[in-house]
């Protein structure tokens, strides 16, 4: 296969394609370090999303006429450039969900279904809590475990400790590639090759890696891999279940309804098979084809030359912070992506993310869906800044200073 | 002896003070200035029936009713959230709980206050009203 030559990496250019970066808040130029949260949209996504509607829109799988037939080829090429994209080995193996959370639920429902009392599974203590809850539901449902690998102060997982807590009582290690609060890389190909080892499933919360990294599900190993296409530049309300396909295959079915059958009758339904066996109901049509135009946009770029301005930014910024008294960088695990959450003595994080919004910087603050990591580091919420490649050096020194000017007025 | 004012007179006046300010940066220093002076609630009173529900950050509030007039305290751990429960208390201290419950808070729409806060601070904000509000009921029927 020959390799595209792509035009090197260039944050201008790029910046070019995003509308939403070029407007003014509160009279200031934005500047959005709210990237954890959800990701700005390129324009051929916006003009996907205007041309579906405006001209493609039909039902998909069921229609004889020509626009549902389009539709239909549209949104299964889009199953194939996921599949590509992450390096999946079938179209199949690509279910299109709502996101992460959606995707999470359906594997706890599903393969929860093949787990029986006493079994365990095992999560760690960085997880955010669409990564706790389905499975706590599961455990009280079924007489399950759920087992907690904790995590040192830096924000690593203490792999002698999630060691010890991996056994053949383990079903299912569910964990996240990357950490939306402390910016941690979860050495996850390692992890699954322990957790196969005793015969578990592994499940990767992918929606804060997708967006930051390569991702070979091959490679990785991982039985399952989710991922949400609003952090990764798309339309909200689609994301992508991967799973391995007799894996699938052996798993009951989430929800009933259309698509997801190939015979019903009032005493016996026969079920469609994959993808579709997972996907009842209208897909969210026009967010599957534009999540594929996305990861289009995304194959048309130099993403390690995006990823390497990422790693800059991150360092630039942490290099600055550091100078700042009182303020503490939370999670500075050795391997981490664009994320930076920190804490301030004697000020509370709504009040910087209030005086920093009124300077035109969007940031997140508070627990960031992660209660439990907060316990762990006694506080009550972060202020977090996450980086994408759309973002520069100019704007961190903007963000530095209103940052020194927010803290100055509330000490 | 200070002149007593009216419930509307401190509404007023309020708005008055926030009409110099050009942005909502110098609004927001005097809401932070406003919180460091805002009568504190005693520790011991920060209790779970204390806190008031719906803010991002945990405030507390305290009440007493004395010669027919209500007393506010409060604290939170967010000095602008201090800022805006201060304003209330401002307008609200050493009112008849009837003149609290039939008020009118003007003073936060024609300040902008609502608009310029975060849906989470507004809802912050409604859940103090509210928490003034029902201390005020208790003492009616006395
Ligand atoms: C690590 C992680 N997992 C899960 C989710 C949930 O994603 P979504 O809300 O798109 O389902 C998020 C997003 O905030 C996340 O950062």
């Amino acid at each position: 296969m020959t390799e595209i030559i792509k035009k090197p990496f260039n944050v201008r250019e790029i910046r070019e394609e995003f509308p939403a970066l070029r407007q003014e808040i509160y009279g200031k130029n934005l500047i959005y370090f709210d990237n954890g949260a959800t990701s700005q949209k390129p324009q051929i996504v916006l003009n996907a999303i205007n041309k579906f509607y405006s001209k493609e829109n039909a039902n998909i799988h069921r229609g004889v006429h020509f626009m549902s037939q389009k539709a239909t080829t549209e949104f299964e090429e889009a199953r194939k450039q996921i599949q590509h994209f992450i390096n999946a080995r079938k179209a199949e193996e690509i279910i299109f969900t709502k996101g992460t959370t959606d995707g999470i639920n359906l594997v706890a429902s599903s393969y929860g279904e093949l787990l029986t009392a006493g079994d365990e599974i095992l999560i760690t203590a960085m997880e955010h809590h669409s990564n706790i809850v389905p499975w706590q539901m599961l455990c009280q449902r079924k007489g399950l475990i759920l087992r907690v690998a904790p995590i040192n102060f830096k924000g690593e997982l203490i792999i002698e400790e999630f060691d010890k807590l991996l056994s053949k009582k383990t079903k299912l290690l569910a964990i996240t590639h990357i950490s939306n609060t402390l910016g941690t890389i979860n050495p996850v190909k390692e992890l699954t090759q322990k957790a196969h080892a005793v015969g578990a499933k592994v499940l990767l919360d992918g929606a804060q890696s997708i967006q930051h990294m390569k991702i070979d599900v091959k490679d990785l190993d991982c039985d399952f891999y989710v991922f949400s296409s609003h952090k990764l530049f798309g339309p909200t309300g689609i994301g992508v279940l991967y799973g391995k396909e007799d894996l699938l295959d052996r798993m009951p079915p989430y929800q009933g309804g259309g698509d997801m059958i190939s015979r019903v009758t009032f005493e016996h339904t026969s079920y469609n098979e994959l993808p579709f066996k997972f996907e009842a109901g209208t897909p969210h049509i026009a967010g599957g084809i534009c999540l594929g135009t996305s990861v289009g946009f995304l194959n048309s770029i130099d993403l390690d030359g995006a990823q390497k301005h990422e790693a800059e930014l991150t360092k630039y910024a942490e290099h600055l912070l550091d100078t700042f008294e009182g303020l503490h960088i939370i999670g500075e695990a050795k391997n981490k992506t664009s994320v930076i959450s920190f804490t301030v003595d004697g000020i509370h994080p709504f009040d910087i993310g209030t005086l920093l919004d009124k300077q035109g910087i969007a940031v997140r603050t508070g627990h960031h869906c992660t209660q439990p990591l907060m316990d762990f580091y006694k506080i009550p919420g972060t202020t977090r800044a996450s980086f994408a490649f759309y973002n520069t050096k100019e704007e961190i020194d903007l963000f530095v200073e209103a940052l020194e000017k927010s803290i100055n007025m509330l000490k | 002896m200070a002149i007593l004012l009216t419930i509307q007179e401190k509404q007023d006046e309020i708005v008055s003070e926030f009409e110099v300010f050009d942005d909502w940066m110098e609004k927001y220093e005097y809401l932070i200035d406003l919180g460091k002076d805002l009568p504190l609630i005693q520790e011991e009173l920060k209790t779970e029936e204390r806190l008031i529900e719906g803010c991002q950050s945990r405030v507390w509030l305290n009440a007493d009713f004395n010669d027919g007039k209500m007393q506010f305290s409060a604290d939170s751990e967010a000095i602008i959230t201090k800022g805006i429960i201060g304003l209330l208390i401002r307008v609200l201290n050493d009112e008849h709980p009837e003149t609290i419950l039939k008020t009118d808070l003007k003073f936060i729409s024609d300040i902008g206050l609502q608009e310029h806060l975060s849906p989470t601070r507004a809802n912050g904000l409604n859940g103090m009203i509210k928490k003034m509000k029902m201390e005020a009921l208790k003492y009616i029927q006395h």
